[in-house]
């Protein structure tokens, strides 16, 4: 299992629209590692006949019919959120698009 | 924004081979979203048809909509293609406020459907395939309004305003291959693709498809290459092309673009483009770079679909007529060219014709009206032929006056016109303006008998045995009667009384 590296760190930061220190980047690199590392031990077991799996149950096509449940009210759904303006979600300022 | 000379089209299309790729988004016509039971209801008031699936509140689990599967079936049948015994959901992660869970729930390598094609037909009757790579299953964004900056534009904005109603609403992304090819006829085959997709999309009953409600929306990705050459040039992505008419002029613009990009020894930029409807042109969005990176994983809070082969064969047997067969079909039926075909499809006729036809009356009478008087006053008020102030069963009754002799060909197209200007239904208009034909041989004998004192040389001519010449005298008491007469009986009053 490849370790994670620095740059890596730094790619998914940017992904995310994180600013991270140099020091940071190390740090969470180092912390990456620890916890990829743990979860690799899971291939130590699985042989070459446990095919990988997304989903603990062997279930396929659960599915709900096409009925409308109640939502929320907008009062609910904004109750969360840190700031609302005109019954919507108020966010910053969205830079790096256009 | 840079403003480049554009190379005139052919001159481009002269020196490069365009190849496109097509992205087309349906929004699905289902009652709820794809993966909660809120409702899809348009103009709903902001954040009221949200829940926690929805807003990606912790905790919560989307449970997949029976309907939006059987749709995606459905759409992937239409276009050909195989559909995957098994596949899976995945995650498209990206940091924007439009997806409150940080992540767009959609297929991956494993679309429900792939390996189609879409037959269409060009303008002219030539038939054009067009290959899919697949359709695949995925959800809306939510809507944001960008607050404080210049015309609702991102650029300037201090903030963001979202209303994620749209959030979670089913869509399908249907993808094309590359569409090599079609050389100067590109952008129409761009057109008439989106234009026959949505016609299956109709047909099938998933969605109303109309592009002016976001409900189908296209990404033109185009790029060209120097004739000869097989590798693909670099590619730009035109987003949101929301018109028929938009598909055919951003490929169009973006050919002659590119083409001047490249003839200067400059290259393209792997970017996203703005397409612009006033003047067609494009501008440069979003560069491409590694920046873009989903980081897509199986959805693990969702099972996989498995479509039994059982199934899929029952949706295949109950597909409607393809709107290409169909087409075909009343062509046949209609004895009409490929030309006058293409026409009545050029003038959105069908469906009024079909009405009209239901209506009672004959086709031949029904393509009539609406190929001719109706397409020609739509064409002067810039109107859809069926957005006219007029109802195909009121064709039809015009249709059935003439028929029964009540009404001749002059008067019912004053009865059309009437009746578009808002004078009401045909009867109405018939016994309003006292409109009808005059058959009635004492009313047309004083007005024969006056025609022939009035033309005393013409009458001799006939008398004389020159028949023809009795058109003259028809025309004279069509005018005297105001074209009301009944011209095939007056006629044969003229030649019984010059006999
Ligand atoms: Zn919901």
């Amino acid at each position: 299992m490849p370790g994670i590296t620095r740059e890596e760190v730094a790619h998914l930061a940017r992904l995310s629209r994180l600013e991270l220190k140099a020091e940071e980047l190390d740090h969470f690199a180092e912390q990456l590692n620890d916890i990829v590392d743990a979860v690799a031990r899971v291939s130590e077991i699985a042989a070459e006949d446990v095919p990988p799996t997304s989903h603990p149950l062997p279930l396929t096509n659960v599915m709900r019919p096409d009925v409308v449940r109640p939502s929320l009210t907008p009062a609910e759904a904004l109750a969360g959120a840190p700031a609302a303006e005109e019954q919507r979600f108020r966010v910053p300022q969205i830079l790096g698009e256009d | 924004m840079s403003v480049i000379d554009l190379v005139p089209y052919d001159e481009a299309l002269a020196a490069y081979d365009p190849v496109m790729g097509l992205e087309v988004h349906v929004e699905l016509g289902t009652a709820t979203k794809m993966f909660c039971g809120c409702s899809t209801e348009l103009g709903a008031e902001p954040n009221s048809q949200v829940c926690p699936t929805c807003l990606g509140l912790p905790g919560s689990l989307p449970v997949v909509n029976a309907v939006g599967v059987e749709s995606a079936v459905k759409i992937g049948l239409a276009l050909n293609c195989e559909i995957a015994e098994w596949c899976r959901f995945a995650r498209k992660n990206y940091f924007y406020p439009d997806m409150p869970k940080n992540f767009q729930t959609s297929q991956y390598d494993e679309p429900i459907a792939f390996n189609g094609y879409l037959d269409v037909t060009l303008e002219d009757g030539e038939v054009f395939r067009v290959q899919i790579e697949r359709a695949h299953m995925e959800e809306d964004t939510g809507k944001s309004s960008h607050i404080g900056g210049a015309t609702g534009r991102i650029h300037g904005a201090s903030h963001s305003l979202l209303d994620y109603n749209r959030a979670g609403i089913p869509l399908i992304e249907i993808v094309t291959k590359p569409i090599e090819g079609a050389g100067e006829r590109a952008p129409e085959v761009a057109k008439a693709y989106v234009a026959e997709l949505r016609e299956v999309i109709r047909a099938l009953g998933v969605s109303e498809a109309r592009m002016d409600k976001g409900q189908m929306r296209c990404d033109v990705n185009l790029s060209l290459r120097p004739h000869g050459r097989e590798e693909f040039g670099t590619r730009s992505e035109t987003k949101n092309v929301n018109s028929l008419r938009s598909v055919e002029r951003a490929a169009r613009f973006e050919i002659q673009r590119h083409a001047a990009v490249l003839n200067e020894g400059g290259s393209i930029v792997q970017e996203t483009r703005h397409f612009h409807e006033e003047d067609g042109s494009t501008t440069a969005g979003r560069i491409k770079d590694n920046a873009e990176d989903y980081r897509y994983f199986p959805e693990p809070d969702l099972v996989p679909v498995a479509p039994s082969r059982e199934w899929v064969a029952e949706l295949r047997a109950a597909l409607p007529e393809m709107p290409r067969v169909r087409r075909e079909r009343l062509q046949g039926e209609w004895g009409i060219s490929d030309l006058e075909m293409q026409s009545v499809l050029n003038a959105g006729a069908i469906e009024p014709i079909l009405e009209t036809i239901a209506a009672g009356a004959p086709a031949d009478q029904a393509r009539k009206w609406w190929m001719g008087e109706l397409a020609r006053h739509a064409n002067e008020t810039g109107a859809e032929l069926g957005a006219l102030p007029i109802t195909p069963a009121q064709v039809a009754r015009v249709s059935e006056l003439v028929a029964a002799g009540s009404l001749n060909d002059k008067l019912a197209r004053q009865v059309i016109e009437a009746v578009l200007a808002g004078e009401g239904g045909p009867d109405e208009v018939v016994a309003k303006r006292g409109l009808a034909v005059v058959s009635d041989d004492s009313a047309l004998g004083a007005a024969v008998d006056e025609a022939i004192a009035a033309n005393p040389d013409v009458a001799a001519k006939i008398r004389d045995g020159k028949v023809a010449a009795a058109g003259a005298l028809v025309g004279a008491v069509m005018k005297a009667t105001r074209g009301q007469a009944d011209a095939a009986r007056v006629k044969e009053l003229i030649l019984e009384r010059l006999a």
